[in-house]
């Protein structure tokens, strides 16, 4: 015992002695980790550095007003309207992809046979390749006169219910068929993600249920969802980022308008952040206008950012036990 | 002497000299063979378990008995392209017939895995009780069915005082009588337990077969083993499952344990109760 006592201690550590290719190796990867990093950070300085002038003009009604008059002197913007309108756009669609994500991968997973499964996950991965822009022209040429109709069969049928009223009769440019469009671009995304969690439910907990007399149903809402919650949240969060930037494939369906609409989704007019930059930007009057556009994309960057926060928030307590 | 009379002068014995079975059948395999696709794996099995008796099936890896145990709660079945010809008759009613609700089998007949899977986000007390929940059975006083149901898998002592924790934080032995206690809550006649202590440590193996001898005295009990030893621990009756070379598994001998063991009638199940092939 005594021997140990006057012993030097040696502090061992992997990297220091490593072998010099291995050395190089981890560099390059650190540094590779680490550009992602600045990238992120370079935007969001760039962008905030544009912002701080808006601000000093516009003062907080930037964020919290709905106007976008380049003829007063200085010019007036307010952006409420179009934050807002992102959010329901992304809710909109949520509602749409997520249960029809979710009982297609559950299709996939427990129900197709192997073959048609894996041709159902192939055309659902080219789904997810149609460029956004050809989403938007379909969308314009093919779904809008169907849509039309389905939302004129909700006013008509739900109108009692206030999100379904419209009093203009134009059913056309509203936020129903834009978040419609995201819809159509999240579900492939909510779905392969979907479909990679429930398969990798262990086998032997489905055993287990099996063999306590468990339906399908039960089987899924206390065994398989709960197990991949996490994993499907996060799905869900990945195809909601999507929803909340995309700009080419809503700038054909939704006639953008500076007021705030408030809950009437089936009627004309909406807002979204994204698409107001690019609507703007080809008849752009001069730099302060150019420097409102790209404040506009700092406070979208921002929204995003704390969906993404949420996103972890709620995937991180998933480890919740159940009694 | 007509059968019946057989039966009550039998049970009568049996009630002075427990733990003996009973002669009452209550679950029997008639004529049974069973394919994956269109391969055989299984062929011509007739068994009978009598009621309150422990069955251990033996044999080689590959030789059907997995198979054959899952054909008796029709957990067989979810397998595509499985198939069965023969019966099983449970109380006498072939669980195969059009008018049987599977669920309503496997809860009557429940299932131990050789894998303990407790659910691991669920707590000592939500595994225990999960039974009824995910087949929407109703029972009241859950404290009571906690505590006898973990009782009669001798864990009852070991978790008492931490029932709000993870099911996944006990122990592989105590999670296999975790899950004994799960499949007890349903209430079920039979207990089928596919290779229960293949992955548990010696003691937790000896725990399980103390729990399966007190268990036997109010289910009936079919177990898997490749423990020739735990075979003859715990079996009231053995059966020597074995399948040649690209052929389908066959029962090549069943008898009580002390037969089978003692004193086989085919040279093949001497050879293999000696550990001297498998």
């Amino acid at each position: 015992m005594a021997d140990t006592d006057v012993q030097e201690r040696r502090n061992l550590s992997a990297s220091a002695t490593a072998h010099r290719g291995d050395r190089v190796f981890n560099r390059t990867i650190t540094a590779a980790a680490f550009s992602a990093l600045f990238v992120l950070a370079g935007i969001a300085i760039f962008l905030g550095a544009q912002t701080i002038p808006v601000l000093q003009t516009q003062g907080l009604s930037f964020l919290t007003t709905t106007a976008w008059d380049i003829n007063t002197d200085p010019p007036t913007a307010g952006i409420w309207g179009m934050l807002y309108g992102s959010v329901v756009l992304a809710v909109v669609a949520l509602v749409i992809a997520v249960p029809a994500s979710l009982m297609m991968s559950i299709f996939m997973v427990f129900l197709a046979p192997k073959r048609l499964a894996s041709m159902l996950t192939n055309l659902i991965d080219l789904m997810a390749a149609i460029p956004s822009v050809i989403l938007g022209l379909w969308a314009f040429y093919v779904l809008n006169p169907t849509a039309e109709v389905w939302q004129q069969l909700l006013n008509q049928y739900l109108g009692w219910i206030p999100i379904f009223q419209n009093t203009s009769g134009n059913f056309l440019g509203t936020p129903f068929i834009a978040g419609f469009v995201l819809a159509i671009m999240m579900i492939p995304i909510v779905t392969s993600v979907t479909r990679e969690v429930l398969s990798r439910t262990p086998a032997d907990l489905v055993n287990a249920s099996e063999a306590l007399g468990c339906s399908m149903w039960t089987m899924l809402r206390y065994v398989a969802l709960p197990y991949g919650r996490g994993g499907i949240v996060g799905g869900i969060m990945l195809g909601l980022g999507r929803a909340l930037g995309e700009t080419i494939a809503v700038f054909f369906v939704l006639k953008i308008v500076f007021d705030t609409n408030w809950y009437n989704i089936i009627e004309s007019g909406g807002g979204s952040v994204a698409t107001l930059i690019v609507s703007r930007f080809g008849e752009i009057s001069g730099p302060y206008e150019l420097q409102l556009l790209l404040a506009a994309g700092f406070f979208l960057f921002i929204m995003t950012l704390i969906v993404n926060v949420i996103a972890n928030l709620i995937v991180n307590r998933t480890g919740r036990l159940q009694k | 002497m007509s059968t019946a009379e057989f039966e009550s002068v039998d049970v009568l014995e049996a009630e002075m000299t427990t733990p003996a079975p009973s002669m009452v059948t209550e679950l029997e395999a008639r004529n049974v063979s069973v394919w994956f696709g269109p391969r055989k794996v299984l062929e011509g099995v007739n068994m009978s378990f009598p009621k309150h008796s422990v069955t251990a099936l033996i044999g080689p890896s590959g030789c059907g008995k997995s198979t054959f145990i899952r054909t008796l709660n029709r957990l067989h079945e979810l397998i595509p392209g499985a198939a069965l010809a023969g019966e099983i008759l449970y109380e006498g009613k072939d669980i195969y017939s059009r008018d049987v609700d599977p669920v309503h089998i496997r809860l009557a007949i429940g299932m131990v895995f050789q894998k303990p899977n407790p659910f691991p986000s669920m707590t000592i007390r939500g595994n225990v009780l999960s039974g009824l929940k995910l087949s929407g059975m109703k029972r009241s006083n859950h404290d009571d069915i906690v505590e006898e149901t973990l009782t009669a898998a001798g864990l009852w002592t070991e978790v008492k005082d931490r029932l709000d924790r993870a099911g996944g934080e006990l122990s592989g032995g105590q999670q296999q009588r975790l899950v004994i206690a799960r499949a007890l809550a349903v209430q079920p006649h039979v207990l089928l337990m596919d290779e229960p202590c293949s992955a548990l440590d010696p003691a937790s193996t000896l725990k399980i077969e103390e729990t399966i001898r007190q268990l036997s005295k109010e289910v009936t009990i079919v177990i898997v083993t490749h423990n020739m030893q735990q075979a003859v621990r715990v079996a009231d009756n053995t059966a020597f499952f074995l399948a040649a070379e690209n052929e389908p598994g066959r029962v090549i001998e069943q008898g009580s344990t002390t037969e089978i063991f003692g004193n086989p009638k085919d040279e093949r199940t001497l050879d293999y109760v000696n550990g001297r092939f498998g």
